[in-house]
């Protein structure tokens, strides 16, 4: 099929959806193998991610997706038998050389994980707590309220500050954690399948947060959900799985052009629901 | 043919069923047969317990007491004047001088002359108790043997009295008391908590947190598992031959007191507290590490995944989620250890002070080698005696595991609920 006929053909607010624009890169993956003891989870991973952009990673289960999203603040680390070959680079410094601490990789680039995991303590000291930690030296109640803003939560919140965050909904809670994750001032975000243990309205309140936050922030996501990756992303990062089960990067491109006009057979085929 | 398997006619699913249920109502039988068994030997001890606690016991004065009151029916109803003119005409010269000695007659308590009156003028003594169910059920056979001692008399006795608990150590059984007992074990205690709660819980957080799966941790872990389950007694010879013996110089305190040669020889309160600290060591250490893995580690993930370091996690996290059920365990090991005997006697704990412990360094008695110690003697009083002090034990233990069940519930609220 011919592009410019697709693009034509196309429902009006597809093709007013401009080009995405251009920014610079903030992390680039350099031809990423992880493996784990013998078995390779993720071989010859290549991308760059863009700054304040929403990038979508999707694909079958145990392509490796989230494996690759982990590897991108060290949360791979914690993984007994865990190990990367190739170089991951953030603002160009490769995050695995031997001089560099993961701990602070991680400050500078924070994670939102499937299921919501607030810290069993009040809702103040869920956010206070990761600033605390990382030697934050400012008005703590500001810094509550701006996070507890910034994740569409402090109207909800804001009279039971005290209050155990578990007992909050979970959608709240997941806000909850996005607040947390933004309190220590990351670059970016990653999410792993952020909204896949939430209802559909709260689904919905993620999204919207998710397209409100990326002004501030880059943002990575890993989805099932092909619907969601449609709606928030800027670019689109299809893994796909061989027969060793290791995953692969397919297909990496703008979120429209993947969408409406895959290169790849598999691509097409997983997008339109015929396997994964 | 496999996929053709039948559930039989409706008749023989009606007859399975009933065997299906049958099964299940004999076994629900034997499980209750079970329980109740059980209540009914805890049910016989509390009963063995509370019948040696109270009774009758036949008691001879050596003094009869119509001699020494005149005309009133109990040394109570003695004036203060009176009880101290009896006091200075009835008792021997030897021990009115003793007694002046301690304390002078006019300074003391009406009380206390006229405990001081019966021990040493009235000078009980008991010729035979018996139980409650005795007490109770014997009339007769209780009347006839007064009737053959002649002189003696009758009184109903609760062993277990507040006297009891602040008395010390005496060779008559009516006078015998626990305070010394009670204080080297709340001693003992301390010290094994000292040493057994920061090296368990250390040592736990290693092996859980920080400490890789390799062989040598998996030898160490089973270690801890089988240390757990050895006897008493053999803690009690290593605590011997560690404690008492090779450390003497530390453990007798004459390192710190520049004394060569104490009477406690290393058989001090120290040694007895660390040799029950190693004894629940591998209990705490299991305790705290089953608490440790309770903690999810999604927990541990989001931690980490903001920018904690492994000890803010561990510390900021991990131990405030899992710290009631550390304390739950350390406290019920603590409450073992409590009622631990036989290493003790062993490293020679004293069966017989009438000195309370002044500090880690003395000799030391607890209460259940006092229990043990009276409950050989040949006396038969002395086995009330130990059962009172049986009852005193067990309260302590109850409150000890009720304290923990209270203080897990405490903070387990806290944790639910934050203001």
């Amino acid at each position: 099929m011919n592009k410019t006929s697709l693009a034509e053909s196309l429902p009006p607010v597809f093709q007013e959806k401009s080009k995405v624009e251009p920014t610079k890169t903030i992390i680039q993956l350099d031809d990423v193998n992880i493996n784990y003891g013998s078995f390779t989870a993720v071989k010859h991973a290549s991308m760059e991610i863009y700054e304040h952009k929403v990038t979508a990673f999707i694909g079958p289960s145990g392509c490796g997706k989230s494996t690759v999203l982990r590897s991108i603040n060290r949360m791979n680390d914690l993984i007994r038998g865990a190990t990367l070959d190739g170089r991951v680079l953030f603002n160009g410094e490769d995050l695995y050389a031997k001089d560099v601490d993961p701990v602070l990789i991680r400050r500078r680039i924070g994670m939102v994980f499937q299921k919501p995991n607030p810290f069993p303590k009040s809702i103040y000291e869920n956010i206070a707590w990761g600033a605390r930690v990382n030697g934050y030296r400012g008005d703590y109640d500001e810094l509550v309220e701006t996070s507890l803003r910034s994740a569409a939560l402090w109207d909800e919140v804001k009279d039971k500050l005290k209050q155990n965050a578990l007992r909050l909904s979970g959608g709240q809670q997941q806000r909850l954690c996005i607040a947390r994750t933004i309190a220590v001032q990351p670059e970016v975000i990653l999410m792993d399948e952020p909204a896949s243990a939430l209802d559909p309205i709260a689904t919905s309140r993620i999204e919207e947060l998710i397209l409100e936050l990326k002004k501030d922030y880059t943002i990575v996501i890993v989805t099932h959900n092909m619907g969601q990756a449609s709606r928030v992303s800027d670019y689109t990062a299809f893994f796909m799985v061989d027969q060793n089960r290791t995953g692969y990067l397919q297909e990496y491109e703008e979120t429209e052009q993947l969408f409406l006009n895959p290169i790849h057979k598999k691509t097409e085929e997983y997008i339109s629901g015929k396997f994964g | 043919m496999q996929n053709s398997v039948s559930f039989g006619s409706e008749e023989n699913l009606l007859s399975m069923m009933e065997r299906r249920r049958k099964a299940g109502v004999v076994w629900q039988a034997v499980f209750l047969f079970s329980t109740s068994l059980a209540i009914l030997f805890l049910i016989l001890l509390l009963f063995s317990v509370i019948d040696s606690t109270f009774g009758f016991a036949a008691i001879r004065y050596e003094k009869k007491p119509s001699e020494l009151m005149v005309g009133k029916s109990q040394l109570s109803d003695f004036s203060r004047q009176e009880l101290e003119e009896t006091a200075k005409t009835h008792l021997s010269s030897g021990i009115l001088r003793r007694v002046e000695y301690e304390k002078p007659i006019a300074d003391r308590t009406d009380k206390d002359l006229i405990g001081i009156l019966e021990q040493y003028v009235l000078q009980p003594s008991v010729l035979r108790t018996w139980g409650l169910w005795a007490s109770l059920t014997k009339q007769g056979e209780i009347n006839e043997y007064l009737f053959d001692q002649g002189d003696a008399v009758l009184t109903f006795k609760s062993w277990l009295t507040i006297d009891f608990l602040f008395a010390d150590q005496s060779a008559n059984p009516l006078y015998a008391g626990i305070r010394t007992a009670m204080l080297g074990s709340l001693w003992i205690i301390l010290i094994t908590f000292l040493f057994a709660f920061p090296i368990g819980v250390g040592s736990a957080i290693y092996l859980e947190e920080y400490a890789k799966p390799t062989r040598l941790t998996r030898l160490l872990q089973l270690n801890i598992f089988n240390l757990s389950a050895v006897p008493s007694i053999i803690y009690g010879l290593l605590g011997l031959a560690v404690f008492v013996r090779a450390m003497e110089t530390f453990t007798s305190g004459s390192l710190f007191s520049g004394v060569a040669d104490t009477t406690a020889n290393g058989r001090t309160i120290l040694s007895g507290g660390l040799t029950l600290g190693l004894l629940v060591l591998p209990i705490i250490i299991i305790n705290t590490q089953e608490a440790l893995k309770a903690v999810p580690d999604s927990l541990r993930m989001s931690s980490y995944g903001i920018g904690a370091t492994k000890w803010q996690t561990i510390w900021g996290q991990v131990l405030p989620v899992s710290i009631d059920r550390i304390l739950t365990g350390t406290i019920l090991a603590l409450s073992r250890a409590l009622g631990e005997t036989a290493p003790l006697v062993v490293i020679g704990a004293s069966t017989f002070i009438s000195v309370d412990p002044s500090g880690i360094f003395s000799k030391f008695t607890t209460l259940p080698i006092q229990i043990y110690q009276w409950s050989a003697r040949p006396q038969g009083a002395y086995r009330n005696v130990a059962g009172a002090a049986i009852i005193a034990l067990l309260i302590l233990l109850m409150a000890l595991n009720s304290s923990a069940i209270i203080l897990r519930d405490k903070l387990s609220k806290k944790k639910r609920m934050e203001a």
